[in-house]
């Protein structure tokens, strides 16, 4: 990690750290900020740095506050035993999920699979909605927090906080070990990967759980922030959690490492202005931001600087040998 | 010498088209081997049911004494069967280092190891092989901004990467710079020489071929015309019929 990267890291960390604290009354939108952190860089993982869109990602979110909330209500332990029990649980939930689906669809070829994973979210939905054991269509509601009115939007905020940073840490250095460079070859080349002998399927089987696994977890923790699942508006939000996702890490540069922390930042921020002083036309104005971003950031704010100034990211060529 | 390659009576059909009638082939471990034909004649159709990207009609494929025609590609490269593509097939938004650290041998690649960064010798790999085909000054370029022979040569240095036994090249000199082309043919024998990699080689530059190869395979329309030692090959009037168009 370079100088500047290191500085930023610990301006951001400090940022996480005082703010919940000094804006109080915010601690859930700044809880929610490091939620969207942690959904554009899961989501890029296999969307940006190998190549395969899915829209389903939200399946494993939904996955996660399920599991999570039931193992709550059923566990018969006292609050925080029962919830990090839970936000384990969501993860490895999450993750099974994703190798099951991911063994079957991840066969599949970029616009196929993107296809596939269409339907993942709302039938998980559906399939919630229709289940007595899980609330059914009423959904569940996750155990009262015990602290203070207010604690909660506090303890949420540096539990995300600390899950961005965790995941962020992670991905960058899964992004130069053997299997990153495989996700970026497949990403690529397809063909060529196969050609090399490269295990394909396990390394997008692979990319795709370890996101889960940390959706899983998230999805857990914002069922408990929000104090309420419901199976379509929450858990398995797929136009909206679902979409947001995909739109902040291609908003921010899809394929690398800050530009999904970017696009959340901006995204989550604008959307929060919009909610604020464009009531009633907020979803409007997000329509032209978004069709504002495909227009004049395809590759997204990181892409459109790396393609101004390459030198600062590395390519360069080298006069000597 | 033991026969690395058997290829043994391949039929491979499209709909109604014979691509491959009945081919066989032998390539002896150490050889180079060429295999020419005019355009259409099924070259890299051969080459692809070698490789496993596609199913055999018929006949059988060993590679080191094993069955190889019923597996798929990534199984036949890990066993040490590699080929290049006659459109290279590179990694494009990855630097030229990176395109070699990815291209280590797979076989025996662990779910665990795969998790961890490439090992210093990789690096030491790559950047001999970067200077082995001349792009040392260009290994932190994305390879997608080299150009097409760069590319080509680049994709050598890849398959080089992953120490195969044997390597099936497509037309390894097409798209470049003649005077490049000496060079080229000096770097294959040394990698046959040198590393103990076998080649099968499809090629169209008959100067190319008949100075590289110590052994040619003719295809014409699917079938195999004519096969023996360079000069006995460039001689028979039915390969000259066929590359004339008179057969």
């Amino acid at each position: 990690m370079n100088r500047k990267e290191t500085t930023l890291c610990v301006a951001l960390l400090a940022a996480g750290l005082i703010a919940p604290v000094a804006f109080s009354a915010y601690t859930s939108q700044i809880a929610f900020l490091w939620v969207m952190v942690i959904f554009a860089l899961t989501w890029d993982m296999l969307g940006g740095h190998a190549g395969y869109n899915s829209f389903g990602n939200v399946l494993f979110f939904g996955v996660g506050a399920y599991t999570c909330a039931v193992i709550q209500r059923d566990a018969g332990l006292s609050y925080f035993t029962a919830l990090f029990l839970g936000l384990g649980a969501a993860g490895v939930m999450a993750a099974v999920t994703a190798v099951v689906f991911g063994l079957a669809i991840l066969d599949l070829r970029g616009h196929y699979f993107a296809i596939a994973t269409l339907g993942l979210g709302i039938a998980g939905g559906e399939i919630a909605a229709g289940w007595r054991y899980v609330g059914a269509g009423s959904g569940l509601v996750p155990p009262l927090y015990p602290g203070q009115l207010g604690d909660r939007g506090l303890f949420f905020s540096y539990l995300f906080l600390a899950l961005a940073a965790a995941v962020f840490v992670l991905f960058r250095r899964l992004y130069r070990t053997q299997f990153g460079l495989a996700l970026h070859a497949i990403r690529d080349n397809e063909d060529k990967a196969e050609a090399m002998g490269l295990h394909t399927t396990r390394y997008k089987v692979t990319g795709w759980s370890i996101s889960a696994f940390f959706l899983g977890i998230t999805g857990g923790g914002v069922g408990n922030l929000i104090g309420f699942i419901d199976p379509h508006d929450v858990a398995f939000a797929g136009s909206t959690y679902g979409v947001w996702m995909l739109l902040m890490a291609i908003l921010g540069g899809k394929g690398t490492i800050w530009g999904p922390v970017l696009g959340a930042f901006v995204f989550h921020i604008t959307q929060e202005l919009f909610w604020t002083y464009l009531l009633g036309w907020q979803r409007v104005a997000m329509g032209v931001l978004i069709v504002l971003i495909v227009m004049f950031f395809p590759q997204g704010i990181l892409g459109w600087a790396r393609e101004r100034w390459p030198q600062r990211f590395g390519a360069t060529v080298e006069d000597r040998s | 010498m033991s026969a690395l390659l058997e290829v043994d009576a391949v039929s491979k059909r499209f709909g109604g088209v014979v691509a491959n009638n009945a081919v066989s082939i032998t390539v002896g471990a150490g050889m180079i081997v060429g295999l020419i034909g005019p355009n259409g004649s099924g070259k890299t159709t051969l080459f692809n049911s070698i490789a496993g990207a596609h199913p055999i009609d018929n006949g059988s494929i060993r590679f080191e004494g094993h069955e190889i025609s019923r597996l798929r590609t990534g199984a036949i490269a890990r066993r040490g069967l590699l080929r290049t593509f006659q459109q290279t097939r590179i990694y494009g938004g990855m630097s030229c280092l990176e395109n070699l650290y990815i291209s280590v041998p797979q076989s025996g690649m662990g779910w665990l190891e795969s998790l961890r960064r490439p090992p210093p010798e990789a690096h030491e790999d790559a950047e001999e092989l970067l200077g082995f085909v001349g792009l040392r000054s260009k290994r932190r370029l994305p390879a997608g901004e080299l150009s097409f022979g760069q590319q080509k040569l680049l994709e050598l240095a890849m398959a080089l990467m992953n120490r195969p036994r044997l390597l099936l090249l497509d037309e390894p000199t097409a798209g470049i710079n003649p005077t490049l082309i000496n060079g080229l043919i000096d770097r294959l024998r040394r990698i046959n020489a040198d590393l103990g990699v076998t080649l099968l080689v499809i090629e169209h530059n008959m100067r190319v071929i008949m100075n590289l190869a110590e052994h040619i395979y003719c295809l014409a329309h699917g079938e195999i015309l004519a096969s023996g030692e360079p000069d006995a090959v460039r001689a028979d009037s039915r390969v000259l019929d066929a590359y004339l168009g008179a057969g």
